[in-house]
């Protein structure tokens, strides 16, 4: 389903340049359970941001469910984004001037969803996240495993293809960074294509499929299910 | 996003920022409330001027000394001519231009006016018996002027209901002697009405007959002469005869201004509107001011708010919608400001009205509706700029800025 080849991308910061993605060829099918791991600067947020369509290749090709999303303009990106991709910050990105209840909500409303059908939706949600009890706090009032779980919350509720988070649990301790990777895994296990960009040894090994990279190269890509 | 939805989020986020978004209320507010009691100045003066020449009918003629050179504009208010309209003349007139049915002579004047111990300093009007029905004012008490020839002179007074309670209270006032400078005049009449349709000016005045009021105040010419044209007759051509005999009875100098109300009103009624309009102006200005701070707290807002932008763009907002969100904000304080500035103006022309009873303030509809469709979408064009920054930004950039 994901499909890149040959895919680069360069900052240039003052008089130096540096190549984030330097040529990068993968493929991910759906369902796949994926760690990327690396040391820090290895260009693993920006693959990331790059196959969740924040961000432009500057060179090669990327194609999701057979679109080739080069072709593609702004509002187009912006509904396979809607549609097909969830996103878990590594800062959880709550607006903090809503409850979580209506952080949950946030894609639905954008969508124009109307309230009747939302709030049964992201009921459900909130209480198979375990957070039902705190639908109307506010993301200040609620710790740092509550709020990666309404982050994780919004970023399945509109039902995508793939969730892609960016170290979810480098903010939390370790009892709520194991609560959170648990979730990710049964989302991952009820079909969801997962891809956990992660510093932690312990969660990136227990992915089905282990990429490292180095200097914005693919160092190494194992993958539990081809070997077995 | 539905609309409900787009005005709460907006709604939360103002509250979130709620000292900026207060300072924008207040701005906008002001600059509607300007309109509003500007605009309400105006035509309350327009209406004021009007009313004032109401009294006029149609079929009245002023006559003024001294001529404007220029045709058009205002007519010479104070004008001091070459020759000065005397009774004579007036005398003259009345012998030899067939279509006057009516002459009242003015003769203008400021004077101490007592009754016993109690003195009021009051306009003094010289004028004729004719003068009353020509301007519409009837008598409570007593009689009006009596009907002399224009050069007589009479010590007998009418005077107006205002002054006749400050100078008798509730008392009788008809066959009473008041003294004016150095003569004595008996009150024969009262003005009925406290002046609320001709403003409080002749209800505080005294009227002597003419030739009195020049003796008294040592003036020969006339202040002004109001003539009412007889019936079938035609107020141009009235006019013109007049001006014919002025001209002859002036060596041939055509030195008197002749008014018709229909002519002047339209003319002072073109003026008011136009200094409406320029009052009008000068409070819309306040409100494009304020169009400069709306774009302002709209930039700051998209600066202070670019994570949360880069968020949405992450859930799959359009820039259209990121633009629509700004644009929204802008334009619910805007619309609070508006209806808040409207209210507090017309809390101000009510005080107003309480204040000057005799001024009809009054905002006009169009103001009302301008001044709204003014701030609304004075705050949309120029939140514009900001919400376009955000709706264009790179997702990945605003996630990024914190
Ligand atoms: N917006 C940017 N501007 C300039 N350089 C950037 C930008 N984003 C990332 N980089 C650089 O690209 C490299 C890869 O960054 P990133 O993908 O964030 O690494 P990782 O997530 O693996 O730590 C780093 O050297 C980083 O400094
Ligand atoms: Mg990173």
């Amino acid at each position: 389903m994901i499909d890149i080849c040959g895919v680069n991308k360069t900052f240039t910061l003052g008089d130096s340049t540096v190549h984030a993605l330097n040529n990068i060829t993968l493929q991910i099918g759906q369902g796949e359970y994926v760690s990327v791991m690396g040391p820090s600067g290895s260009g693993k947020s920006t693959l990331l941001n790059m196959l969740g369509l924040l961000d432009r290749p500057d060179s090669g090709r990327y194609s999701l469910n057979g679109v080739d999303t080069g072709t593609l303009d702004e509002n187009e990106r912006a509904r396979l984004r809607r549609e097909q991709i969830g996103f878990v910050f590594q800062s959880y990105h709550l607006i903090a001037r809503l409850t979580a209840r209506e952080n949950v909500e946030m894609p639905l409303m954008l969508a124009g969803v109307p309230a009747r059908e939302r709030h049964p939706l992201v009921a459900g949600i909130l209480d198979k996240l375990g957070i039902a009890g705190r639908a109307h706090h506010l993301p200040n009032q609620l710790s740092g495993g509550e709020r990666q779980r309404v982050a994780i919350g919004r970023s399945i509720v509109m039902k995508p293809a793939i969730l892609l988070a960016d170290e979810p649990t480098g903010n939390l301790d370790s009892r709520s960074g194991k609560e959170v990777t648990e979730i990710l895994e049964t989302l991952n296990r009820e079909g969801i294509t997962l891809l956990v960009v992660t510093h932690d040894l312990s969660m990136g090994e227990r992915a089905t499929r282990r990429i490292r990279m180095v200097d914005g190269a693919v160092d190494s890509d194992l993958n539990d299910e081809e070997a077995a | 996003m539905r609309l409900f939805d787009l005005l709460r989020f907006s709604l939360l986020a103002l509250r979130r920022q709620r000292f900026r978004s207060s300072m924008l209320l207040t701005a906008v507010s002001l600059g509607v409330a300007a309109v509003i009691v500007l605009t309400a100045l105006g035509e309350g003066a327009r209406g004021y001027v009007l009313g004032e020449f109401a009294y006029l009918g149609k079929d009245t003629v002023v006559m003024i000394p001294g001529r404007k050179e220029t045709t058009g504009g205002m007519p010479p208010m104070t004008g001091v001519a070459a020759h000065a309209i005397t009774l004579e003349e007036m005398e003259v007139l009345q012998r030899a231009v067939p279509g006057i049915t009516a002459l009242a002579p003015m003769v203008l004047g400021n004077g101490p006016v007592s009754f016993n111990a109690r003195e009021r300093d009051s306009m003094v009007i010289g004028t004729t018996a004719a003068f009353f029905p020509l301007r519409d004012l009837a008598i409570a008490q007593g009689s009006p002027l009596p009907e002399l020839a224009l050069g007589e002179g009479m010590q007998v007074a009418v005077i107006g209901q205002t002054l006749k309670e400050a100078l008798f209270d509730s008392g009788r006032a008809v066959g009473q002697w008041i003294r004016l400078h150095d003569y004595r005049f008996r009150v024969v009449g009262v003005l009925a009405g406290t002046g609320d349709s001709f403003g409080a000016d002749l209800s505080e005045a005294v009227f002597i007959p003419v030739a009195s009021a020049q003796a008294v105040f040592n003036v020969h010419g006339l202040f002004r002469v109001m003539l009412k044209v007889r019936e079938n007759h035609q107020v141009e051509t009235v006019k013109s005869a007049i001006e014919k005999q002025m001209q002859a009875l002036h060596n041939g100098d055509l030195d008197v201004t002749l008014i018709s109300p229909d002519a002047m009103l339209s003319t002072f009624d073109s003026i008011l509107r136009v200094m409406t309009l320029g009052v009008a102006g000068i409070g819309a200005i306040s409100l494009v001011v304020s169009g400069i701070l709306v774009m302002n707290v709209t930039l700051m807002s998209v600066k202070q708010r670019t994570a949360e932008i880069g968020l949405l763009k992450a859930l799959g907002a359009p820039a259209s919608q990121v633009r629509t969100l700004f644009l929204t904000e802008a334009g619910l304080v805007a619309a609070a400001g508006a209806v808040l500035g409207i209210v507090a103006g017309q809390l101000l022309v009510l005080v107003g009205r309480q204040l000057y009873p005799d001024v009809p303030f009054a905002t006009p509809a169009w103001a009302l509706w301008a001044s709204l469709a003014l701030a609304v979408g004075t705050a949309l064009l120029f939140a514009w700029l900001p919400a376009q920054q955000a709706a264009n930004m790179e997702p990945v950039d605003a996630l990024g800025k914190k």
